[in-house]
């Protein structure tokens, strides 16, 4: 057995990174995930061609914090709304957890994308360090009780 | 608090991922709540079957995890994965990525999928697998599989978890003295040979066998399979190697006295968790930080700094 004493362990926050749809273009969703490793989080990595079902699925059963996606082909306003749905038929909602969305998205789609649940939205040349920072402030505000 | 715990129980039994996820998640990290709900959960325990697996980074275990999974599934049993990534030595950060080769899996209801940051343990597990694997084996899977940390040649604490256990080797792992070494070798149970549609195998199979001829009298012979998990090739003669270990098991009582072993083990692992925990509220941080400048210093030497902690025998 490790030795390591449990009860003294807090609580980390848990990150699912996923890139739902077709584009196989995964280069920023690991240099995400790899930021969020570096700045201290458990990051579930999913890998490409995600559907809805299969991030919401991750999410349940990884009880994570944050769900971060990354579209870059354009197909974001199509996909990340079914997520938030499918996210929500398994109880997990933008009270209990963070969505963030990453990729080429405009700020017209962003503003959209915030009004069906999503946090934040980051596009090029956003900083990893703010990315973690945000999550950093956000999650102590999410209802996980 | 109770109420809440009460209900959380009722749907996780009723067989609620949700429930049932939260509630992994408290265990983990040491939640008092988590404790309780072990405490409940643990008389439910004791019915799955737990397997295995180990190898080193890249002999393929999350895939052949994933296939191990299907051919159960095909067989009627329900299956939990726990699946184990290292942590960050640095920043406790960590990339859980095994699910990358499961996601076929994830329509399956019957299936459910853990993945565990290593935390700073070193064994090849994080300190939380067992507790974890007792929630899933209370809340009802027949088989919980068990995927490590890619492992060198000492992390071994998945021999003491599972009740089976299958190293998963490669072809061209290095000449045969690797095999010869004491170690990771010595506790497969199942020794998989992955990737055999690869050149070498048969020098990796035939290595394998000359170690087994030299073992010590074993009345466990561990059966040597070769495998495909890319092609799903092998995998049925993996599983019925598995489920002929459970039955020796069964057979020669063994499986009793492992069960015993691992909760001795177990017990110990938080007990020293604990007073270690009393001896850092009690002594305190403050004197440990002096002890080792001291130590550092050369004033003192470890040994007498640690006696001069919590005192000698």
């Amino acid at each position: 057995m490790p030795d390591t004493d449990a009860a003294a362990v807090a609580e980390k926050i848990r990150v699912l990174v996923a890139k739902p749809g077709l584009d196989g273009h995964d280069r920023g969703a690991k240099i995400v995930a790899r930021a969020l490793r570096d700045a201290g989080m458990e990051v579930i990595y999913t890998g490409i061609r995600q559907t809805p079902d299969m991030i919401a699925e991750a999410a349940l059963q990884e009880d994570v914090h944050v769900i971060a996606l990354s579209v870059l082909s354009g197909a974001h306003l199509e996909l990340f709304p079914r997520i938030v749905d499918a996210c929500r038929e398994r109880g997990i909602t933008p009270q209990n957890t963070l969505f963030l969305g990453g990729g080429i998205i405009p700020p017209d789609d962003a503003a959209m994308l915030q009004g069906v649940g999503f946090s934040a939205v980051f596009g090029p040349g956003a900083h990893t360090g703010d990315i973690a920072a945000y999550v950093r402030e956000h999650v102590p505000a999410l209802d996980r009780s | 608090m109770s109420g809440r715990l009460d209900e959380l129980q009722a749907r996780l039994l009723d067989g609620d991922r949700r429930a049932l996820s939260r509630v992994l998640s408290w265990v983990e990290n040491g939640d008092a709540r988590g404790r309780e709900m072990l405490r409940r959960l643990y008389p439910r325990s004791g019915r799955a079957r737990i397997i295995g697996l180990t190898g080193s980074p890249g002999a393929g275990k999350s895939t052949v995890t994933n296939e191990f999974a299907k051919v159960c599934r095909a067989r009627g049993l329900s299956v939990g994965i726990v699946a184990v990534d290292p942590s960050s030595p640095y920043t406790q950060g960590a990339i859980l990525g095994d699910r990358v080769r499961m996601a076929e899996l994830h329509a399956d209801r019957g299936v459910f999928i853990r993945s565990l940051a290593s935390r700073g343990a070193l064994g090849g597990l994080s300190a939380a697998t067992q507790d974890v694997v007792h929630v899933l084996d209370a809340y009802g899977k027949d088989v919980v599989l068990i995927e490590t940390v890619g492992a060198g040649q000492d992390e071994v604490e998945i021999a003491s978890t599972a009740q089976t256990t299958v190293l998963v080797n490669t072809p061209n792992m290095g000449d045969d003295v690797q095999t010869l070494k004491a170690g990771i070798m010595e506790i497969a149970d199942v020794l998989a040979v992955n990737k055999a549609d690869l050149p070498g195998v048969d020098r990796m199979v035939s290595a394998l066998k000359a170690l087994l001829s030299l073992a010590p009298d074993r009345d466990w012979q561990p059966p040597i399979t070769p495998l495909v998990a890319t092609k799903s090739e092998g995998v049925e003669q993996l599983v019925d190697a598995c489920e002929a270990h459970h039955a020796h098991l069964v057979e020669t009582g063994r499986l009793a006295d492992a069960e015993s072993a691992r909760a001795r083990q177990q017990i110990v692992a938080l007990a020293r968790g604990r007073v270690l925990a009393n001896l850092l509220n009690e002594i305190g941080e403050e004197r440990l930080s002096q002890l080792s400048t001291a130590v550092a210093s050369r004033s003192t030497d470890p040994h007498s700094a640690a006696e001069a902690w919590v005192g000698g025998e």
